[in-house]
């Protein structure tokens, strides 16, 4: 209990420090919103009486007290651009950005642990070197390249699939190959080390020496115990999605929090950069939390060290 | 140690006991007496990344055409006078690769820069002097990670505005953390060695213990993660190039090619697709790098 406790704390902790590491950043963003927001032809007047109901002209220290406050009830502002609540315009395209990441992280998890186990099990063998290689391809390719080579073989050149959108299924397909492709790289490396090491173990030699059939071997002794750490990849991974969604939405010309951001950023809208990115970050930090919770109950010695 | 079992395995194959021992071990060839920088593992990227190099430091000698030169053939696909074809405004699209080599290569290369000194300052310091400062540094740090890379990399970008200087700090300082814990984690391991109390016994100093006894024995796993690190760096400065925080000039580099050529992928498919291989061949060459790098430095990291 202690141990959760201490982990909670430690979560809380860095999401305050994550709120600030924000504002501060936005701070010192150049250039004056207010004479965004008023548009082309507005006189200084205008632009001043804006920047006043914007809030921009007060010192540093107010308007953070003041996005601190907001916060604590849930309130992310208002976007510049729009006018509406930030949250408004965030709940509407997060949906988008978790079914991508979702799918994504399945796509990963499904390629990186099934072939990490299949190198690991042939090691030094041609299976092996092909995994790799190809893994080694997948890591070292900008998520962008992967997605515009998918777009140009399966919209393009075979016209099976949409290229760009969202709503249907048919238009998630492609974001999600090449987010998840471009993460199970990592994932395959950890897993086949992960395999290799437990092969090297004593009680693997010893079930073999008793005359336990080889597949029986790696499903209920070599799995069990070398997938336990792979869960913490899990937080990693989740991680290296939430960046590439942004990309890839991007890219795809998706609906999503990464897309909303990338907009955001073009028109300065501050309030809508602040709130994508710390959903995003918050979103993060509670999956890594959730990860070394379960990590604790699944394997108990992790609970004596914390 | 599994060669040395494979080759036994070789004398007396028959052995029963043997087999089950060696099931899982890697068994292969005797290794030929080539010298480590011509296997093809290691020849191979440091060509690539050779020729790169030649083309970041003198474009004009290499390129066919100057990269600014509008010719007639809007879009027209590679031939024998255009290899890899042209863009939207009938410049040579190999030409401009050519000259955004330099971008790239020296976005990457000083982004590392920025993140290892950084990076490799704070985890100096954290492992070093311990305890109270430790503990905050390390916070600091999880604060840092607790946004993810490309995220904090667009927020730092776009607080500093468009240009190569604050790209490169951008994805430097996105880098920092990585870099500052694998410092950290070598100075703890090191620092509790008896020469560190030795020199100390002998009347060194704190200052030239941590430069001539602690940081010698940081440099080469802080070698392999730079190594590797420029790979991550360049994909990182490519994506945002490719949203479009990236620098805009004549002479663009890989990734805002990509983006321009994104717009005409039903019509050209060398304009985006061409400039992405160049991205991949080189984060492809510097991971294999620092793979054969890590292989040698830190055997217990050897697959």
């Amino acid at each position: 209990m202690r141990f959760v406790l201490h982990r909670l704390a430690a979560a809380a902790l860095v999401v305050f420090g994550t709120v600030t590491l924000i504002f501060a950043a936005l701070y010192l963003l150049p250039g004056d919103p207010a004479v965004l927001v008023a548009g082309e032809n507005a006189t200084e007047e205008s632009i001043a009486r804006i920047r006043e109901l914007l809030g921009t002209d007060r010192p540093f220290w107010a308007q953070y007290a003041d996005y601190l406050a907001g916060l604590a009830q849930g309130d992310l502002g208002m976007s510049f651009a729009t006018q509406e609540p930030v949250t408004v315009r965030l709940w509407a395209q997060f949906p988008s950005t978790i079914a991508l990441t979702l799918f994504a992280s399945v796509v990963a998890m499904v390629a990186g642990v099934l072939l990490g186990i299949v190198a690991a099990v042939n090691r030094g063998g041609w299976i092996d070197h092909a995994i790799q290689s190809v893994m080694l391809f997948f890591t070292s390719m900008p998520s962008f390249w992967l997605g515009i080579l998918l777009i140009l073989l399966f919209s393009v050149t075979l016209q099976w699939l949409p290229a760009i959108g969202s709503g249907s299924f048919a238009q998630l397909i492609l974001p999600m190959a090449c987010l998840g492709l471009v993460a199970s790289g990592r994932l395959m490396r950890m897993v086949r080390n992960s395999v290799l090491d437990v092969l090297d173990e004593q009680f693997v030699v010893t079930a073999r020496a008793k005359g336990m059939p080889h597949r029986l071997v790696l499903f209920r002794h070599v799995l069990r115990n070398a997938l336990i750490p792979v869960v913490t990849l899990l937080g990693i991974l989740v991680g290296e999605l939430l960046s590439g969604a942004v990309v890839v939405e991007t890219l795809f010309a998706r609906q999503g929090i990464g897309r909303l951001l990338v907009d955001a950023v073009g028109v300065k809208d501050i309030p809508v950069i602040q709130g994508a990115v710390l959903l995003a970050s918050i979103s993060f930090v509670l999956i890594n939390l959730l990860v070394d919770l379960s990590y604790s109950v699944i394997d108990p010695r992790v609970r004596a060290e914390g | 140690m599994g060669e040395r079992l494979a080759s036994l395995d070789d004398i007396a194959p028959d052995l029963p006991a043997r087999r089950i021992a060696t099931r899982w071990r890697w068994s292969r060839r005797p290794r030929l007496l080539v010298p480590s920088w011509l296997r093809p593992g290691i020849a191979l990227p440091l060509a690539v990344m050779a020729a790169m190099l030649a083309c970041a430091i003198v474009p004009d000698w290499i390129a066919p055409f100057d990269p600014t030169d509008m010719g007639d053939a809007i879009l027209s696909p590679p031939d024998a006078v255009h290899w890899f074809g042209t863009d939207h405004f009938g410049r040579d699209v190999l030409s401009l690769m050519i000259y955004g080599a330099r971008q790239s290569l020296l976005m990457g290369a000083c982004a590392v820069f920025v993140g290892g000194l950084v990076g490799g300052l704070i985890g100096l310091a954290a492992g070093y002097a311990g305890r109270r400062a430790d503990t905050v540094l390390m916070r600091l740090l999880d604060i840092w990670m607790s946004v993810p890379d490309i995220l904090l990399a667009i927020i730092i970008a776009a607080a500093l505005g468009a240009s190569l200087t604050n790209t490169i700090l951008a994805v430097g300082l996105v880098t920092v953390p990585r870099y500052a814990r694998v410092m950290r984690a070598q100075v703890l391991t090191v620092r509790s060695r008896n020469f560190i109390e030795a020199a100390r016994a002998s009347g060194c100093s704190e200052a030239s213990i941590v430069l001539r006894h602690v940081l010698p024995h940081t440099l080469s796993p802080m070698l392999v993660m730079a190594t590797l690190g420029v790979g991550s760096s360049i994909l990182i400065g490519a994506a945002l190039s490719f949203i479009g925080l990236g620098v805009i000039d004549d002479r663009p580099d890989w990734g805002f090619l990509l983006s321009q050529g994104r717009n005409y992928l039903t019509v050209a498919w060398w304009f985006a697709s061409l400039p992405g291989l160049a991205i991949t061949a080189l984060v492809i060459s510097v991971n294999m790098l620092g793979d054969a790098l890590r292989d040698r430095f830190d055997p217990r990291m050897r697959t």
